[in-house]
């Protein structure tokens, strides 16, 4: 049986100005009707790697291939792609609706249907109202819902998303994710979708590639990022975590016993495979406070922050490590004071061993 | 009568007093560059011309009347419309619109090319359009007369080339005109165009590619409506003082070649002249400029209106 075809297939692609490097041999398939999300600190090589799907920037190595085409030697009005710019980039001398009409007139489509399907476009971003006017007489968000529209209107196979929520406050944002995701499995074209910010990740994305100097760290779903991080660079990028090195005893497959600090050992799953000292990876949100007897480690607590839902615990291991804890605010919770000692309990599968 | 209520007209009381004396300098410069020798032109016009120039104070339409109408070789025959001076104005506006339109079609290239140089480079190149401007312009257009005239560089070098068997006459024809207007106000064509572009978001030109506009298409549809603003500039500022120049077509023209700029010259120079003729062609000239603008600035205000509307 024949494989199933990516919408986009990313092969060894790297890319140099000059003597830097900013992609290295990055391999990545992107399934058809998926939400993938390139995820990264600024300067990862997210955007350049967006830019060549695009068209906009050379390939210096390597292929890509949008449903099996090769388009490296395509322009980028020749390729089935579309995308939502970072600052919109909306046509200051048109309407609203002639930005939308744009790419169904270059696409030679008659003036009366593409009057029409822009109509129904600014309808599905909820911009009827807005049709006559100059996008200079728009708000920020009302701006990047024409761009949507805009880019969504020639139907394109796969659309791009270039940190498109990163120019809108925090409410609208959260509004957004919510509306673009719905939006994608609506019309059930593929989103490769680029941000630096791991919450917009992980509300919207099927699967997510975590990139870091140029090179894919990791993929997955939000999940598997999230609770599974292969190394220390993804367990620090994807939420808060507490990164403490521990001895490790004993390798077991996927398994390891490593030696908390304390004493204790502790049987996690691992990403690494040797032994040796290695990072062990534990989500402050995952940990409970218990009574000193029957607890994984001691701690003294330092500091307690008020963060309305959670209450953060600012403790110090034994042997000298910072630690967090993360509560859910709630009556029913005895919150320690700062000096007392508690113990520590770990929940099963919280704790990771990290590779380098 | 102190008062929270009165603090607001006291803090204004403050700085109103001192409005008039800092608008000073602008009134006047207003008043005496602009106002003033506007005024003396129109009140010029409709005076009298005395023989050896200057003007007779006695006010006549007289200098309209030789504009405008023909009465025959001795003012004794019915008056018909006089083609002389309208036929100079149409020459001028043609050579001008000319002039502008060859400015555009290399100004354009040229401010593109610079504004799309690294930042680093871009006042270099902008240093180079503008040093030919510090040599006076008469100096550069009786230079540019040697350089083209038969047995000048440019005919010799072609000559000496094998290019041309023989000279190419240039000096005192329409082309010599076109290259002195052309030379003359090029940068006013590249600065303010250059400062558009630079202006231009390039993420715009990305966005139509995007769509799928060829380079082409882009070019027309998107980046020129956008940096139209700096290409109607260029254009009037080349338009306007090439309508009204006369020393390339002085120089570099000859009798065929004769525009309003040296019309009006004439009519100031010597005993020949006729200073109340001057100054009505002047204004005729002006009203025309003015009145091109504002239908021009009308249709623009409307087709913004319009696309608002649409």
């Amino acid at each position: 049986m024949a494989a199933v075809q990516d919408a986009v297939d990313i092969r060894n692609v790297t890319k140099r100005y000059g003597s830097f490097t900013a992609l290295d041999g990055v391999s990545l398939g992107i399934a058809d009707n998926e939400f993938f999300t390139l995820l990264g600190p600024s300067g990862c090589g997210k955007t350049t790697l967006l830019r060549m799907i695009a068209g906009f920037e050379e390939i210096t190595q390597g292929e890509i291939r949008l449903f099996g085409d090769p388009i490296a030697g395509r322009d980028p009005n020749h390729r089935p792609v579309n995308t939502v710019f970072q600052h919109y980039a909306l046509f200051p001398h048109m309407t609203v609706r002639d930005n939308v009409a744009f790419g169904l007139k270059m696409k030679g489509m008659d003036a009366a249907s593409r009057r029409a399907r822009a109509e129904r476009m600014l309808e599905m971003v909820h911009l009827s109202a807005f049709a006559d006017r100059m996008p200079a007489q728009l708000s920020g968000g009302q701006q990047q819902r024409v761009a949507l529209a805009r880019a969504l209107a020639p139907e394109p196979r796969v659309l791009l998303l270039d940190e498109p929520l990163s120019a809108l406050d925090l409410k609208l944002r959260q509004a957004m994710r919510v509306e673009l995701k719905q939006l994608q499995e609506e019309t059930g074209i593929t989103f490769i979708f680029v941000t630096h910010d791991q919450e917009e990740a992980l509300t919207m994305s099927d699967r997510i590639a975590v990139m870091s100097a140029g090179q894919v760290q990791q993929i997955g779903t939000a999940r598997e990022i999230y609770e599974a991080p292969v190394n220390r660079f993804v367990a620090d990028f994807i939420g808060e975590t507490n990164l403490i090195e521990v001895e490790v005893t004993r390798v077991d497959g996927d398994r390891a016993e490593v030696v908390l600090p304390g004493g204790h050992r502790l049987t996690c799953p691992s990403a690494s495979r040797t032994g040796g000292r290695h990072a062990l990876s534990i989500r402050p949100e995952r940990m409970s406070v218990v009574a000193e007897a029957g607890a994984d480690m001691l701690a003294v607590v330092e500091r307690v922050v008020y963060l309305g839902t959670d209450l953060q615990l600012m403790v110090r291991l034994e042997g000298g490590a910072e630690f967090h804890v993360r509560l859910q605010n709630s009556a029913r919770i005895a919150v320690p004071e700062p000096g007392a000692r508690i113990g520590l309990r770990i929940e099963d599968g919280a704790a990771r061993l990290l590779a380098d | 009568m102190a008062g929270p209520g009165t603090s607001g007209g006291g803090g204004g009381g403050g700085w109103r007093p001192l409005l008039v004396p800092l608008l000073m300098p602008t009134w006047l410069t207003i008043g005496i560059f602009l106002v003033l020798p506007v005024a003396l032109m129109a009140v010029y016009s409709f005076l009298t011309k005395e023989f050896r120039g200057g003007v007779i104070w006695d006010f006549t339409l007289a200098a309209y009347d030789q504009f405008f109408v023909d009465r025959g070789l001795f003012g004794d025959e019915p008056p018909a419309i006089e083609w002389t001076y309208i036929a100079i104005f149409w020459r001028s506006i043609w050579q001008a619109g000319l002039a502008t339109l060859f400015c555009l079609l290399v100004g354009f290239p040229t401010a593109w090319f610079i504004a799309t140089r690294p930042a680093s480079q871009r006042g270099v190149w902008l240093f180079l359009i503008t040093i030919p401007y510090w040599v006076n312009l008469l100096i550069r257009t009786v230079s540019l007369k040697f350089l083209i005239r038969d047995n000048g560089p440019l005919n010799e070098g072609l000559m000496a080339l094998g290019v041309l068997d023989a000279p190419v006459t240039l000096v005192n024809t329409n082309l010599a005109v076109q290259l002195g207007l052309f030379y003359s106000y090029l940068p006013f064509m590249v600065l303010p165009i250059y400062a558009a572009v630079e202006r231009y978001n390039f993420a715009l030109s990305e966005a139509a590619a995007d769509l799928y506009a060829s380079r082409w298409v882009t070019l027309r549809e998107i980046v020129i409506p956008v940096v139209k603003p700096g290409i109607v500039a260029g254009c009037i500022l080349v338009f306007v003082p090439s309508l009204g120049a006369f020393l390339a077509p002085d120089l570099l023209g000859g009798a065929k070649t004769f525009m309003i700029g040296s019309l009006i010259e004439e009519q100031f120079k010597g005993s020949l002249g006729n200073w109340p003729f001057g100054a009505a062609a002047s204004m005729i000239l002006m009203t025309l400029v003015l009145c091109a603008l504002m239908v021009y600035a009308r249709s623009a205000s409307q087709a913004a209106g319009q696309g608002a509307a649409r």
